[in-house]
């Protein structure tokens, strides 16, 4: 069987090209132009899914990408596997592999086809009520079978290989949609040489027209010359960039919208090496016109969902555009005038056709659709359907004027096609997304927009105008006053159309039948039927919202494209209420399922955030360091040797260091050049202790606090000149404190004459630490007096090092006497060489954070950001000494606030366990009591926690409420592993309290 | 995303900013005569209007310079863009900027409110 339902002539495929298609093991042909839902049609297969929660047959519904039903898994090879895809939208191409998707083992046979018949275990919300007990069995037992059984395709489980782009353009106009409205609105601003995008999800442009056949209105001189012409004189504007294949997927604030151009996809796999396989463009438009057409309804009916059934306007695009007889026996049913072209242009091709029309009389079609030999069936509804895999039946009835049904039940009627039609919904979603207003139209029974905040304007069918004539001459408007030119009285659209009856809404169409077969249903892809919306409101929900979370209708990849208005209506009806009065809910992006490759794009893996290396990086690198992430840097972790653990790195590390010498990269950390006439004057008001005495060539430490109190940095400030100053800051503090200095002088001291520049990468800064420290360094530097009298502690020389010019300042982070070296980064490699081989032969050893943290630590010195947290003050961590008494500084009157002051405020301690070996685990809460019952009072965290081997034991800095008054208490400390440490508080200084080592 | 007109910049993506919260906040000018709750007040009490407000922007990823502007927080519209220091417009005045939506021409109307340019030297 051989493309057994392809017309001989007619439609947009190239009957000269047959390709090769895989769909569940099964080898098939199409054509060139063929989606995979058009393909599959061609060869007669209209079961493509099982449904989501009751395991049902189903067909495809629609031929774009609206579809909720004909979703498949799409396997490319080489890991790339995409399920959830609508067939409706896969361009078929030589060696495509598709799979159906929640079925087992088979489409034709499922075993969970058994959820159908035992529904009545399952309606709407029974998953809220049915799997509570007990409670352990959720996750074990429930969860994973309601996985197993109700579900969509399988995630792929390697990597993505493909490669997805984003373009960032702006333009003039923005014109989404390339049907009649969207090729009329880009022409007209076109030509008056605005910038465009023109975007349409098809391969080709022409929207709707590449589907009308001439019977509901032919554009002169031909609906396809039309869109051609117009796709020409597009190509020949240089400001006009038209996208095919490309999903207008969101449209946000200020005219900024997202397009998800398919650039390879219909493509066989290796076709494009040099292509992205997506690409996503990010728009901002001065405006946009929304000429993105109507969606057609279904008409909820007892039996809706077999496959067979499909929308009307489905069926006559897989004829008119694919060449495609979806069935011989077709039966349309419809409540307004569209259908009648489908079944008049379905007659026409062959098939038999009747049309059931809820209407008494149908407007100027049916006497075309009579001669076309299509029987017509008026004022009659179909009650019920039939048939396992396909639909070989329906069952019809007449209704009155009430809607009622009348005369005889039920009478079959064999067919193996019916096509649907409930009437339009203008595709209101990007003027939805773009916080638009709707408005329920009565004559088309649907919403269409209302009032838009942003800039822009919905033209056509998605402005509720389903007529030719007015989307080309809307549209054509729309474009000449969205590039800024005048409008001009109407341009010259011929468009022949037939004058449309009104529409007569039935939202759910009666039906005689009752019990488990009757199933009408509104939301296909979700298993929604008329009934499960009756019990959301028996519940006692009442909001639009909730019920949709209650039943899932409108939800999943389709959005409820084709449910969403059926839903409102029976809600509205069975509340006994308007349509406009349930409201709708909201509209979201993306429009259409996007990749997360495409939202992504170049961001992931070593491209996912800035890496910052030092120039000692590579050094680091060579000698076998372990990285840490300190914001966006990379820092060396620990040195390990060969055999050696972190632990025992570390060890060796801070035993070098105290012993004799050890060398630090501190390039990280941040360094802010200070200048200007009141450099001096500001650091005295950011700081909070005094700078306007400190002579040039001395530092001091700093300490920053927040204007509510609460330390937020700190560092050490050189001063070069009277006018400039050197200042450092933590690693990850340093965006954040450059910011924060020049918040203060532009906005609350704009009088002070101070500039502040970051200069963190324009130096390497080398820490060279330990008794012999001066030992190593002296013998490289040139013009500074290194005599420990001449150069004392907390002062700073320029001079050179290793032939290149450096600051040397004299300060410490681990309690040894230290000396940075600063030269200019590029030099940082050959200095830090020069150190190194100057070290030797004192026993160097390059060491890592760690090691500094546990230095530092031994000295009681607090990293902000690991000792504080944003809610810590310089006496909470024993700092009160280099608070100012006099004058006003950023926090001095935060400080003053009562509860600032409260004796009982966490403060810094230190913690030694009493079992000397145990390591305290860093934020274990300590208790005071540890046989309180729970929950027990929890007085302090502990903030650092390290094995020290000089002092040959563990130790601790912990946050303790009343800190300072609980040294030498013991309190207790519960450990991750379930055991309680005791522990007792003593003062945070554990080494050389005096200092000496620091002056050596 | 929002797009915001530096005044020395030009319009930019909202990605280019930081929002610093609402604007004409007086910090005390003698702090240590402040009560705690003029104090408290200065640090923590902040407006969240429906409707106009006043807030700072700093344009962080490109020049540096902070700024004011009046934003309105149903449409997220800006209705005035100012500098620092300068006295805030009255919300009359800006509530009759806020666009027609209502109009038919408001689909083809511009997407901004220009700021008051900022020439010369910083402060």
């Amino acid at each position: 069987m051989s493309q057994s339902c392809r017309t001989p002539e007619g439609g947009r495929v190239d009957r000269a090209k047959p390709i090769r298609f895989t769909f569940d093991g099964k080898s098939y042909q199409g054509c060139v132009g063929d989606t995979l839902a058009s393909a599959l049609l061609a060869n007669g297969v209209h079961l493509v899914g099982r449904s989501f929660k009751y395991h049902r047959p189903r067909g495809i519904v629609a031929a774009g990408s609206e579809e909720p039903n004909a979703l498949v898994q799409v396997e490319m090879g080489g890991g790339r596997s995409d399920p959830n895809t609508r067939a409706t939208v896969v361009e078929l191409f030589d060696g495509l592999n598709a799979e159906s998707q929640n079925r087992n083992p088979s489409l034709e046979r499922d075993v969970g086809a058994v959820n159908d018949a035992l529904s009545p275990l399952f309606p709407a919300g029974f998953y809220y009520k049915t799997f509570k007990w007990p409670a352990s069995a959720w996750h074990k037992v429930y969860e994973p079978r309601i996985r197993e059984a109700a579900g969509l395709g399988k995630a792929p489980t390697e990597g993505d290989p493909d490669r997805y782009l984003h373009r960032h353009v702006h333009c003039e106009v923005l014109v989404v949609g390339a049907g009649p409205a969207g090729l009329a609105a880009a022409l007209a601003a076109g030509r008056s040489g605005a910038r465009v995008i023109l975007v349409d999800e098809n391969p080709e442009l022409g929207g709707s027209l590449l589907m009308e056949s001439g019977t509901l209105g032919r554009v002169e001189p031909g609906n396809l010359a039309f869109a051609r012409r117009a796709a020409a004189d597009l190509a020949a504007m240089p400001e006009v960039r038209v996208l095919t294949r490309t999903t207008l997927t969101g449209y946000y604030d200020y005219n900024y919208l997202t397009a998800l151009e398919r650039v390879t996809d219909h493509l066989p796999p290796g076709s494009g090496p040099d292509l992205p396989r997506q690409r996503l463009w990010r728009i901002r438009a001065r405006r946009v016109v929304i000429a993105t057409g109507a969606i057609e309804r279904p008409l909820v009916f007892v039996g809706n969902d077999r496959p067979g059934v499909m929308l009307a306007s489905a069926g006559r695009a897989y004829l008119n555009r694919w060449g495609v007889l979806p069935g011989r026996d077709v039966l349309v049913f419809t409540n307004n005038d569209s259908a009648y072209a489908a079944a008049i242009d379905l007659a026409r091709a062959g098939a038999k056709v009747t049309l059931a029309d809820v209407r008494p009389h149908a407007g100027a079609l049916a006497s075309e659709a009579e001669a076309a030999g299509v029987a017509l069936r008026p004022r009659t509804v179909v009650v019920d359907t039939d048939g396992r895999l396909r639909v070989q039946r329906a069952y019809l009835s007449e209704i009155d004027g009430e809607g009622r049904i009348v005369g005889a039940l039920g009478q079959p009627l064999p067919c193996d096609c019916l096509l649907m039609s409930g009437g339009w919904n203008p595709n209101v979603s990007l003027h939805s997304q773009a916080r638009g207003l709707l408005v329920f139209d009565d004559s088309l029974a649907a919403f269409v927009p209302g009032e838009a905040p942003q800039p822009n304007v919905s033209v056509g069918a998605c402005n509720g105008d389903l007529s030719f004539k007015g989307a080309l001459e809307g549209g054509a408007e729309a474009g000449r006053l969205a590039a800024g030119a005048e409008a001009k009285p109407g341009e010259a659209f011929g468009a022949n159309e037939p004058e449309a009856a009104p529409l007569l809404p039935l939202w759910l169409v009666p039906s005689d039948r009752e019990g488990l077969r009757a199933k009408a249903f509104v939301d296909f892809q979700n298993d929604v039927t008329a009934k499960d919306l009756g019990v959301a409101l028996t519940e006692g929900l009442r909001s639009i919202e909730h019920i949709k979370r209650f039943t899932t209708t409108g939800m999943g990849t389709d959005q409820g494209k084709t449910s969403n208005v059926n839903a409102l209506a029976i809600v509205a009806a069975k509340l006994n209420t308007s349509v406009p009065a349930v409201g709708t809910t909201t509209f979201r992006q993306p429009y259409v399922p996007a990749t997360f490759g495409a939202m992504v794009g170049h961001s992931k893996g070593p491209l996912f955030d800035v890496v910052r290396k030092t120039p000692i990086h590579d050094w680091a690198e060579a000698e076998g360091a372990v990285f840490e992430d300190v914001g966006t840097w990379k820092r060396a972790w620990y040195f390990p040797k060969a055999g050696e653990d972190m632990h025992a790195a570390v060890r060796r590390e801070c035993k070098a260091v105290r012993e004799t010498c050890g060398l630090f990269d501190a390039s990280t950390l941040g360094k802010i050049d200070v200048q200007g006439p009141d450099a001096r004057a500001f650091l005295n008001r950011i700081y909070t202790n005094a700078w306007m005495k400190l002579p040039v060539g001395q530092c001091r430490y700093g300490l920053m606090l927040r204007d509510d109190g609460m330390v937020m940095d700190d560092g050490v400030t050189a001063c070069l000149k009277d006018d400039r100053f050197h200042m450092t800051t933590t690693t990850g503090g340093a965006p954040r404190v450059l910011a924060w200095l020049e918040e203060w002088l532009q906005t609350e001291w704009p009088d002070l004459k101070v500039y502040c520049t970051s200069v963190t990468e324009e130096w390497a800064t080398m820490a060279l630490n330990g008794p012999n420290a001066r030992e190593v360094l002296a013998p490289l530097v040139e013009g500074i007096d290194m005599d420990a009298d001449a150069f004392p502690h907390m002062h700073w020389r320029s001079g050179k090092v290793a032939g290149v010019p450096a600051r040397i300042f004299r300060i410490s982070f681990t309690g040894e006497t230290g000396f940075e070296v600063n030269v200019p980064a590029g030099y940082g490699r050959h200095v830090w060489g020069a150190i190194w081989a100057s070290g030797q032969k004192h026993g160097i050893v390059a060491y890592g954070t760690e090691t500094m943290h546990v230095l530092r630590a031994e000295k009681g010195y607090v990293i902000v950001g690991q000792d504080t947290d944003g809610t810590v003050t310089p006496h909470d961590l024993g700092m009160s000494w280099i608070v100012k008494k006099q004058g006003d500084f950023v926090g001095r009157r935060g400080l003053e606030r009562p509860d600032l002051k409260r004796d009982d405020r966490k403060q810094l301690v230190g913690l030694l366990t009493e079992d000397p070996d145990l390591v305290l685990d860093e934020g274990a809460q300590i208790v005071a009591d540890p046989s309180e019952p729970v929950p027990m009072t929890m007085i302090g965290h502990v903030t650092s926690s390290y094995d020290s081997p000089d002092l040959g034991r563990s130790f601790a800095l912990a946050l303790v409420a009343g800190g300072k008054t609980r040294k030498g208490q013991t309190l207790h400390v519960p450990q991750l592993d379930g055991s309680v440490a005791a522990v007792s508080v003593v003062d945070p200084v554990f080494l050389d309290p005096e200092g000496k080592r620091l002056h050596g | 995303m929002l797009q915001i007109d530096c005044p020395f910049c030009g319009p930019r993506a909202e990605i280019e900013f930081r929002c610093g919260g609402e604007a004409h906040i007086a910090r005390p000018l003698k702090p240590e005569d402040a009560s705690d709750e003029t104090w408290r007040d200065y640090l923590f009490q902040r407006k969240s209007p429906k409707g106009v407000h006043f807030e700072r922007w700093v344009h962080s990823h490109g020049c540096g310079r902070w700024f004011n502007a009046a934003r309105d927080t149903v449409t997220d519209r800006f209705l005035a863009i100012y500098p620092m220091g300068e006295k805030a417009p009255s919300i009359e005045e800006l509530k009759a900027r806020l666009p027609d939506v209502g109009s038919p021409r408001h689909a083809y109307a511009e997407n901004r409110v220009a700021p008051e340019r900022v020439e010369g030297e910083r402060p």
